[in-house]
């Protein structure tokens, strides 16, 4: 072929480009990514401990969901005893340790039923976990890659910030948030995405810092490429598995997190938390008592959750290490 | 090839660099500790780059090969000098210009395994540029350019991951994406040092027929002289951010001038572990380039000083009486008639024309 081409001095002058025959581009993304997912996600279950974690949050998904058809009972409902329904059901011993109640886990000293509230609790922690960690990943990422790609004034600037956002400890600043905007689910999730897109913010802006000087950057930039392509095509997916891993560690920290406001009593009154479920049978004496199906399933079940979450970002982090190529 | 005309001409290019960026030291600097200092990093190059040739820029670790060549392709923006492409000086480049010279400065890069994005595949890498300027028939392309760089049968590379390939194959693929825009130029920066030695001479056969068949233009960076000697046309010779000799390759290879070409010339690579190169070793240390010393850069390596004249005088590279490279060296006479020793008696440092004072004296 080199003959012919030898005196055009092209080896595109003879492209017919009135037509613009072209791969499916979008197919074609598709695929590559439900590829790279794939790997990712087969590379991550591979690990016995990554599939059970994984297992167990599925699980507890499912139960928030289907929460309605779970419980046996309205959470904030309170029990009366036999049919007329004169005397509040309190302390009653679960049905699970042969106990002569209709109550699989009992109930408080409030007369709720703890099964019930621990499987609406479920809900609680996963809307905290999820919603949390999407946006401080969302948000820590965002402000990670522009704040290292652009470098300089805005660097300076972003990271002030980020600064200033660890000067602020957890619990204080929970408190003045949930005192001046009221003690509602979704205010204690805004306290936890402010303090916490920090972490994700240091962490991603380093890796674009660094990225940015790589040389398949400097390829894109001579090629023409804008800022905006270069922070989408190049940075984004070389820091996603960052992402995605702080991701995973901000579930864990977020339902703790929730778990230990609503212990302390900011949690919402009316929401029905396993934090609220701790605070109420500390606050009731649930131990004195020996009603330890109070305290110990929420307990048990915070440990899974945050445990899984831990384990699944751990497990993440073996793949986000850079290979030895 | 012998095109005649100038494509680019580089213009007294100078870029310097902020000594510590990081921002640690920013940082520290934002308290006040004064005037930050600067590396010389291509501390005034001329040159020019004429249509089908090849140039190669040659020099120790740490002269400015990689910067000029950065430069270039305008990866940095000169501290000063200027570089001309198509009668357009690129400070003054419209929108318009700028873009048209991306479309036609394209720049190989030294290591395969950083060049190219590890989570993108051989097609997006080399369809990115086309994709980037719009242009049509992207797949027929990316097929061409695959096909020139040997990556055969080129389908067959479209969906593969870096990670999938071997070095050889990456540099081809970095090669592909800076023909596949079917550029004027191309800035090739040492494209086979960081190869396993058996698959050089394939990358290089490649880049040969690159110039013989695209008629490109190419400026090809490397301490390896008998590679350079191999692969140009003519030669600059760069020590310190300067150019001090440049030439017709034949002319510089056998008949070396300047008294650092003789030294590299006559110096034997020997490998490098660390880098996992080889690397070119000479007598001495290369002096300091962040204070500049006064006088010839390379006075205090040079075997044939000749006294103040070296000490105080900057040699201009320039025509010489004798030879038809240039060198900027006061060994020779001046074709043109300029003579050092006057700058001696007169004003102390006044070296170049037009060029501004030479910083404190060297600690040396
Ligand atoms: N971005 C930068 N910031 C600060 N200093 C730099 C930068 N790039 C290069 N330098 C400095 O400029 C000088 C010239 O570097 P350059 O990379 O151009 O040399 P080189 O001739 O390519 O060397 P090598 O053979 O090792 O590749 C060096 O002292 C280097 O430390
Ligand atoms: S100018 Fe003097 S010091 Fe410099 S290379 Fe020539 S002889 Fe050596
Ligand atoms: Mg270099």
């Amino acid at each position: 072929m080199a003959q012919e081409e030898q005196s055009t001095r092209s080896i595109y002058t003879d492209l017919d480009d009135s037509t613009d025959e072209e791969i499916n581009k979008w197919e074609r993304t598709f695929r590559l990514w439900r590829e790279t997912l794939k790997e990712h996600w087969g590379m991550l279950t591979d690990e016995l401990s990554v599939k059970l974690s994984m297992l167990t949050v599925a699980g507890f998904m499912l139960i928030a969901i289907f929460a309605p058809f779970i419980a046996t009972h309205q959470p904030l409902q309170r029990q009366f005893q036999g049919d007329a329904g004169i005397i509040q059901d309190k302390w009653a011993e679960p049905s699970l340790l042969g106990g002569d109640t209709e109550y699989l886990l009992g109930t408080t000293a409030e007369g709720f039923d703890i099964f019930s509230q621990l499987v609406y609790g479920t809900r609680a922690a996963l809307l905290v976990g999820l919603i949390a960690a999407f946006f401080t990943a969302g948000i820590g990422t965002l402000v990670g890659l522009v704040a290292g790609y652009y470098g300089g004034k805005v660097d300076d600037a972003l990271m002030r910030i980020v600064d200033f956002l660890y000067g602020m400890p957890l619990l204080p600043t929970v408190i003045v948030l949930v005192a001046v905007l009221g003690p509602d689910l979704w205010n204690i999730i805004l306290a936890l995405i402010i303090l916490q897109w920090r972490s994700t913010a240091r962490v991603i802006r380093s890796q674009s810092l660094s990225l940015r000087e790589r040389p398949f950057v400097k390829a894109a930039e001579v090629a023409g490429a804008g800022d905006w392509h270069i922070i989408s095509r190049h940075l984004a997916p070389n820091v996603l598995p960052m992402t995605f891993l702080y991701g995973s560690f901000g579930i864990a920290w977020a339902i703790l997190a929730e778990a230990g406001i609503s212990f302390i009593g900011l949690g919402d009154p009316n929401t029905v938390s396993w934090g609220t479920m701790l605070q109420a049978s500390r606050a009731y004496s649930a131990l004195s008592f020996g009603a330890w199906w109070w305290f110990v399933p929420p307990g048990i079940c915070i440990g899974l959750l945050v445990i899984s979450g831990f384990l699944i970002g751990r497990g993440y982090e073996e793949i986000t290490n850079p290979k030895i190529q | 090839m012998s095109g005649n005309e100038v494509l680019l001409e580089v213009d007294d290019l100078k870029k310097h660099f902020k000594v510590n960026q990081g921002w640690i030291a920013s940082l520290v600097e934002s308290f006040g500790r004064g005037e930050p200092d600067y590396v010389h990093a291509v501390d005034g190059v001329s040159f020019e780059l004429r249509e089908g040739e090849t140039l190669g820029l040659a020099g120790e670790s740490g002269c400015g090969k990689t910067t000029t060549g950065m430069s270039l392709v305008k990866l940095h923006d000169p501290t000063a000098g200027d570089i001309v492409y198509d009668d357009t000086r690129l400070s003054e480049a419209s929108d318009a210009e700028i873009k048209q010279f991306r479309q036609n400065a394209q720049m190989i890069f030294q290591d395969p395994f950083e060049s190219l994005n590890p989570r993108m595949t051989v097609y997006d890498t080399v369809a990115e540029p086309l994709r980037i300027h719009d242009i049509r028939n992207e797949t027929a392309r990316v097929q061409r350019a695959l096909e020139f760089a040997e990556l055969l049968p080129a389908e067959h590379y479209f969906d593969q991951y870096p990670h999938e390939l071997s070095g050889g194959q990456r540099q081809r693929v970095a090669i592909a994406r800076a023909l596949v825009l079917d550029p004027d130029f191309i800035v090739a920066d040492e494209p086979v040092s960081m190869l396993d030695v058996s698959l050089r001479a394939g990358v290089l056969s490649l880049l040969d027929r690159m110039t013989d068949e695209f008629g490109l233009s190419v400026v090809y960076i490397s301490h390896d002289l008998s590679l350079l000697r191999h692969m140009c046309d003519r030669l600059a010779i760069m020590y310190m951010g300067k150019i001090v000799e440049k030439g017709p390759t034949d002319q510089i290879i056998e008949n070396p001038q300047h008294p650092y070409t003789q030294a590299l010339i006559n110096a034997v690579p020997v490998p490098d572990p660390a880098v996992g190169r080889e690397r070119v070793e000479l007598q001495g240390e290369v002096g300091d380039v962040i204070d500049i010393p006064t006088g010839c850069r390379f006075k205090n390596r040079c075997s044939e000083y000749i006294g103040d004249v070296c000490d105080q005088v900057v040699p201009p590279l320039e025509a010489k009486t004798d030879f038809e490279q240039d060198v900027a060296c006061h060994l020779y006479d001046s074709a043109e008639g300029y003579d050092p020793y006057q700058e001696m008696t007169g004003s102390p440092s006044a070296a170049e024309t037009g060029d501004e004072p030479e910083s404190t004296p060297a600690d040396d």
